[in-house]
């Protein structure tokens, strides 16, 4: 019993948290439940949410990705350079050209096998290079043919904003192909432990190179919305978004070694960091100094605590 | 390749440590070495000044603080952990430091270094007893210790410092050689001396090398990872002051901003494997260097900033290539 209870806190420990800062929320500040609020919370995070996704299937294998910050400002600044020759191209050479960069990290990692920590660390440094030297380290307007990015950034579908749209879908395919699919076992059990996955005779190396361009393919998403958001490519875009994107993944309870956790969890995790710091706006007092302060604290808090639950579980 | 053999035993079993300190020095640094020196006898003839006195000293004065950081991200490293937090910790120390300076050079000093070692502490006492990942704790030390620095500076302000002693740390000379330079160096012979000629240095690769069987030889594992990560505190904020005293100011935002990302590619570069259980000082010292010449003679040819993080990557990654272990 107290063994179940266990287990259902560390795999919903994030959702009873989530809840409880929306009812502090509704209870303490009168603009808080109100669509637009809650909108905009969903608004502000819905990038950094495409790129915690793909750190989700990075991390669920054991591996770590840091370049995903830098791959947003490459994808920013390809869609905006090319967006005079129209916004499906700037849409899909944006992505293309950070999941080819992520497929990248991927090769060198399953089949030069560096580890992924100074992979991503070299590509975050080089894509960030990469993003400087195409721009002369200026930002990229963008052209005037793009009006399909600025819906893209700025319109809505029925109400719903069409970047959250793109979030849920995201992570609902995210969440299908992890639960449903021949793909989603394979990396679980790559997480679990490679070895025996290679054993078993599973495509570890392909599987691996996936996960890793397919989070330079959310980054890239995330980085055209971004740029169709602020009307422009910046070089210098993103920078941290990695740090954010990791805290969300963990806090969700996805653990870092690999094998357990979910895009569920994920989205859980972004949501809670998204509403707290909302609650933060709203109370208003606090400053962002304070705000880092507090942001630290809580991550840590929330590791600490998994991981007694976690040792509590495997001991009991 | 013969450096890679050198890594197998160490990492199989902390009882070959000894033997693997022995072997480390005809290792991957030397790779490392012959790198510098190529670099710095191509720069010499290619690059107009570079090879002038004032440049080479400059060298050296910009590189003792990512020296400082990379000594200790090398201990650190060394026991199988990472220290993501000391451009933040270096932050918090020139922040420190900047605050208290009108009660005393001392007392303002010696209060920036407790508070970078305490984070340091922290840092430890969560890795060492609640086994948490070191990348996720100093992580979460990363974020809070910017935030922590800023709240130090006046909520965010840039603190000027005009006190002439401390200025000493970050522009004062001692004949030719700039202060910050000898400090470097001394952190540098002690972290030697440690890991060579002493029983922590021995429990540092041992804890690194395989952590269990160094608990059950006796080893004190946990006080060995606090001790690292203290360490590692420590020296960030020893860099944090000298750049506090370098800007004449605290900046809050700007002190040690990436600074983690330069001290762990000097650790590799120099040849210290990520998965820990080796350690050595002299490859850091090298892969700073080759860093530094790097980044100078970019500038110096005019450059543009981005080409030199493209070929600052390469390296990285070529080093890490080179040192790979070998799957059996």
């Amino acid at each position: 019993m107290g063994a179940r209870a266990v287990s259902l806190l560390q795999r919903s420990g994030a959702l009873v948290a989530l809840v409880a800062a929306i009812v502090v929320g509704a209870m303490r500040y009168y603009d808080f439940l109100t669509a637009e609020n809650l909108l905009n919370v969903l608004r502000q995070n819905s990038m950094l949410g495409l790129v915690a996704l793909g750190m989700t299937f990075v991390i669920l294998t054991g591996g770590i990705d840091l370049s995903v910050g830098s791959l947003v400002a490459v994808a920013g600044v390809v869609a905006a350079r090319l967006s005079p020759a129209g916004s499906l191209v700037a849409l899909v050479c944006g992505i293309a050209a950070a999941a080819l960069l992520g497929l990248v990290n991927g090769v060198l990692i399953s089949k030069v096998r560096i580890q992924p920590f100074i992979v991503t660390l070299a590509m975050m440094i080089a894509a960030r290079g990469a993003a400087l030297a195409a721009t002369s380290e200026q930002s990229v307007s963008l052209g005037a043919a793009a009006s399909g990015l600025a819906w893209l950034g700025r319109g809505d579908v029925g109400g719903l904003p069409v970047p959250v749209l793109l979030l849920l879908l995201a992570y609902l395919v995210g969440w299908v192909a992890l639960r449903y699919t021949r793909f989603g076992r394979y990396v679980f059990a790559i997480g679990d432990s490679e070895e025996a996955a290679r054993l078993m005779g599973l495509p570890a190396d392909r599987i691996v190179m996936a996960t890793y361009a397919l989070s330079g393919a959310l980054a890239g998403l995330a980085g055209v919305i971004l740029t169709a958001r602020l009307g422009a490519g910046q070089p210098v875009a993103a920078t941290g978004w990695e740090l954010d994107a990791i805290a969300a993944v963990v806090v969700g309870g996805t653990l870092l070694s690999g094998g357990q956790g979910g895009a569920g969890s994920t989205l859980i995790g972004v949501l809670l960091l998204g509403v707290i710091f909302n609650l933060f706006n709203l109370e208003g007092t606090i400053t962002p100094w304070w705000q880092w302060v507090m942001r630290g604290a809580f991550l840590l808090v929330v590791v600490v605590v998994q991981g007694r639950l976690q040792r509590r579980e495997a001991h009991g | 390749m013969a450096q890679s053999l050198g890594l197998e035993p160490a990492r199989r079993a902390p009882a070959a440590a000894p033997a693997s300190l022995r072997r480390h020095l005809p290792g991957p640094q030397y790779a490392a070495l012959g790198a510098l020196v190529v670099l710095v006898v191509a720069n010499a003839v290619f690059t107009p000044h570079f090879a002038s006195t004032s440049n080479l000293w400059n060298v050296l004065l910009q590189v003792s603080t990512v020296v400082l950081a990379a000594v200790g991200m090398t201990l650190v490293i060394a026991t199988g952990g990472i220290d993501l937090s000391v451009g933040s910790v270096m932050a918090c120390a020139g922040a420190v430091a900047a605050v208290l300076l009108e009660r005393g050079t001392v007392l303002a000093v010696i209060a920036a270094l407790a508070v970078a070692t305490l984070i340091g502490v922290v840092n430890g006492t969560l890795i060492a007893t609640m086994r948490v990942q070191p990348i996720v704790v100093t992580l979460a030390t990363l974020i809070a210790g910017r935030g922590i620095a800023q709240v130090i500076s006046h909520d965010g302000e840039l603190v000027t410092i005009s006190d002439p002693a401390f200025m000493q740390l970050g522009r004062g000379y001692a004949g030719p050689v700039p202060v910050q330079v000898l400090i470097a160096l001394a952190a540098v012979a002690v972290a030697l001396f440690l890991l060579r000629s002493t029983p922590f240095g021995r429990y540092v690769l041992a804890a690194g090398g395989n952590p269990a069987a160094a608990r059950l030889a006796g080893v004190p594992v946990p006080r060995t990872i606090m001790t690292v990560y203290a360490a590692s505190g420590l020296l960030a904020g020893i860099a944090g002051l000298i750049v506090a005293s370098r800007l004449g100011a605290s900046d809050a935002a700007k002190i040690g901003q990436n600074m983690e990302l330069d001290a762990i590619a000097a650790v590799v570069v120099g040849g210290t494997a990520l998965s820990g259980g080796r350690a050595t000082i002299v490859g850091t010292v090298i892969g700073a260097l080759i860093m530094q010449v790097i980044a100078t003679s970019f500038n110096m040819l005019l450059v543009p900033y981005a080409w030199s993080l493209a070929l600052k990557a390469a390296i990285i990654l070529v080093a890490v290539y080179l040192q790979r272990p070998r799957r059996v």
